[in-house]
């Protein structure tokens, strides 16, 4: 077994992924925020007004990075889905069914400010065109996902099938994304380009990246303290685990 | 100070959509902090109950 | 038909599953009365005048079957988890996915088809305009087996647990609103006297597709919440 195997198998043991996420997860967090401070100064302060939709215009810096870490942590999530079903790792079972509450929280957020955004701009706190209406499957999709997992008392089962369920509607991702394109909309079409100029102007553009950074930061930040408890769940009647209960224990009593 | 907090007039709906951002995040980031340290208390009850088990027998 | 033949494990199956609704028979009506009933609460909740019946006859009958067919999904797993005779399907040499198909087909028979029979019943009842009467029966023919087809990935996902119906319906409706949308998109169409054949070919080539992939799904669902 070559070194990379040998690291790779490493990581996936559950006490070795515990201290690693133990560590790494605050760094997220912390990187996470300085740079949300920095991109929402960015945003609020620096960045001028919009023309047409004056300072309303703001709430992009919240909404849009959260409508893309909703889609990625989807795409995370099917893809370790897969990944366990295929292969059945443990790790990929409880990372899988860790990132789908905090899709689910950047799904919630996208929705929310997406319709404190509309109301004074389109004057309707909602409307059921196609790309809110996917927006809000998607919500469900991830309640459904969550509820499937609860809902099964063997927790390798239940990831099993959750997992499952979150690969059925990876069909509704491309809908949520194209749907700007494929239909008639309210919602305005896609300004960012991954490729190419994006029509948006510079000083409104690096707040945004900013802001997508610190969210996925933040993401991967929540998604390693989850699977941290995920993983001492999955092995609780194992030593390293007792050890540390007990280790819990006398910090908080001593 | 005063025009940034009013944001154009539009503070009603930029500042509850902040609210919502920070709030849901921050509940988000708390929650696993709170399951583990619920996991970890009913690990060493459970740890306890078993040793006191195999100390003093089932029959008590 | 030699015994022991696939073809053979099928035909069985098929008259197995319907000689045990037939013995019940009785309960084939249910999904039909608690449609009628969400139908007929409508007009007692919008008032009878017909024009605004008639606005939303096609996309209420279109729920109406939708939510019937959800509460009779149940049945499709549950008297053979109870009797044990799941785990002997799942365990037979014959392929899991042909065999489910025969059992969705069957109930999709026994269930859906007669909604779908009384659907211009439902639909006289709210003041359906006369043309758009067979667009609503076609866009149900094309639309409830494929409803059934995802219904029976998610039951089979949830099979066994005792309190699943709110659970089912969650995880069943992300899959059925494109459905919805598409059918009664169609339905609506007709009414506006606009062209109305694209949703009910997407509708179609949707159908195709879960034809054959929801029989597999299905089948890899109940393996996993079997083990």
């Amino acid at each position: 077994m070559n070194a990379l195997t040998l690291w790779f198998h490493k990581i996936g043991s559950p006490p070795t992924f515990y201290r690693i996420a133990g560590w790494l997860g605050p760094w997220c967090f912390g990187l996470g925020l300085l740079l949300g401070l920095v991109g929402l100064y960015g945003g609020l302060v620096l960045a001028p007004a919009d023309y047409q939709q004056g300072d309303a215009f703001r709430i992009i810096f919240i909404h849009v990075p959260c409508a893309w870490m909703g889609l990625f942590a989807y795409f995370f999530m099917a893809a370790n889905a897969f990944v366990a079903l295929v292969w059945r790792i443990k790790l990929s079972e409880i990372l899988a069914m860790a990132s789908a509450p905090v899709g689910a929280a950047f799904t919630f957020i996208t929705l929310v400010t997406g319709s404190l955004w509309g109301k004074p701009m389109w004057g309707t706190w909602w409307t059921w065109d196609a790309r809110l209406t996917s927006e809000l499957v998607l919500l469900f999709i991830y309640l459904g996902i969550i509820g499937l997992y609860n809902a099964i008392e063997d927790r390798r089962q239940a990831a099993r099938a959750a997992g499952f369920l979150a690969l059925v509607g990876v069909v509704n991702i491309p809908i949520v994304h194209f749907s700007v394109n494929w239909w008639n909309t309210l919602h305005q079409g896609s300004t960012v380009r991954l490729m190419g100029p994006s029509k948006i102007d510079a000083a409104m553009l690096w707040p945004l990246l900013l802001m997508a950074l610190a969210t996925h930061l933040w993401f991967f930040g929540s998604l390693l303290a989850r699977t941290r408890v995920g993983l001492l769940e999955l092995d609780g009647g194992k030593d390293w685990v007792r050890t540390i209960a007990l280790a819990d224990g006398a910090r908080s009593h001593g | 100070m005063g025009s940034f907090f009013a944001m154009g007039g539009y503070a009603g709906f930029v500042w509850p959509a902040y609210a919502v951002f920070f709030i849901v995040l921050a509940i988000d980031a708390l929650a696993p902090r709170l399951q583990r340290r619920r996991l970890l208390q009913e690990l060493r009850g459970r740890l306890q109950r078993r040793a006191s088990r195999d100390r003093n027998g089932t029959s008590s | 038909m030699k015994p022991g033949s696939t073809s053979s494990a099928c035909a069985a199956l098929i008259r197995r599953d319907l000689t045990l609704v037939w013995r019940r028979r009785g309960d084939a009506l249910n999904p039909i009365l608690f449609a009628l009933i969400v139908v007929a609460l409508f007009p007692l909740a919008l008032g009878p005048e017909p024009e605004n019946l008639r606005r939303i006859a096609a996309g209420v009958v279109f729920v109406a079957i939708l939510l019937a067919g959800l509460l009779a999904l149940d049945t499709l797993f549950r008297g053979d988890y109870e009797d044990g005779s799941l785990e002997q399907l799942v365990l037979s040499p014959h392929p899991l996915s042909l065999l489910l198909a025969c059992k969705i087909a069957v109930h999709w028979l026994t269930t859906a088809l007669p909604l779908i029979v009384i659907a211009p019943l439902l639909g006289e009842l709210l003041h359906l305009a006369e043309p758009v009467r067979w667009v609503l029966v076609l866009a149900l023919l094309l639309a409830t087996p494929l409803l059934s087809l995802l219904g029976a990935v998610c039951v089979a996902l949830t099979v066994g647990m005792h309190r699943s119906g709110m659970l089912l319906a969650l995880l069943v409706l992300p899959l059925y609103v494109p459905v919805l949308i598409f059918g009664a998109g169609a339905c609506n169409a007709a009414q506006a006297a606009l062209p109305y054949l694209a949703p009910l070919l997407w509708l179609g080539a949707a159908l195709v597709l879960a034809l054959v992939l929801a029989p597999l799904a299905c089948a890899a669902a109940l393996r996993i919440s079997l083990s």
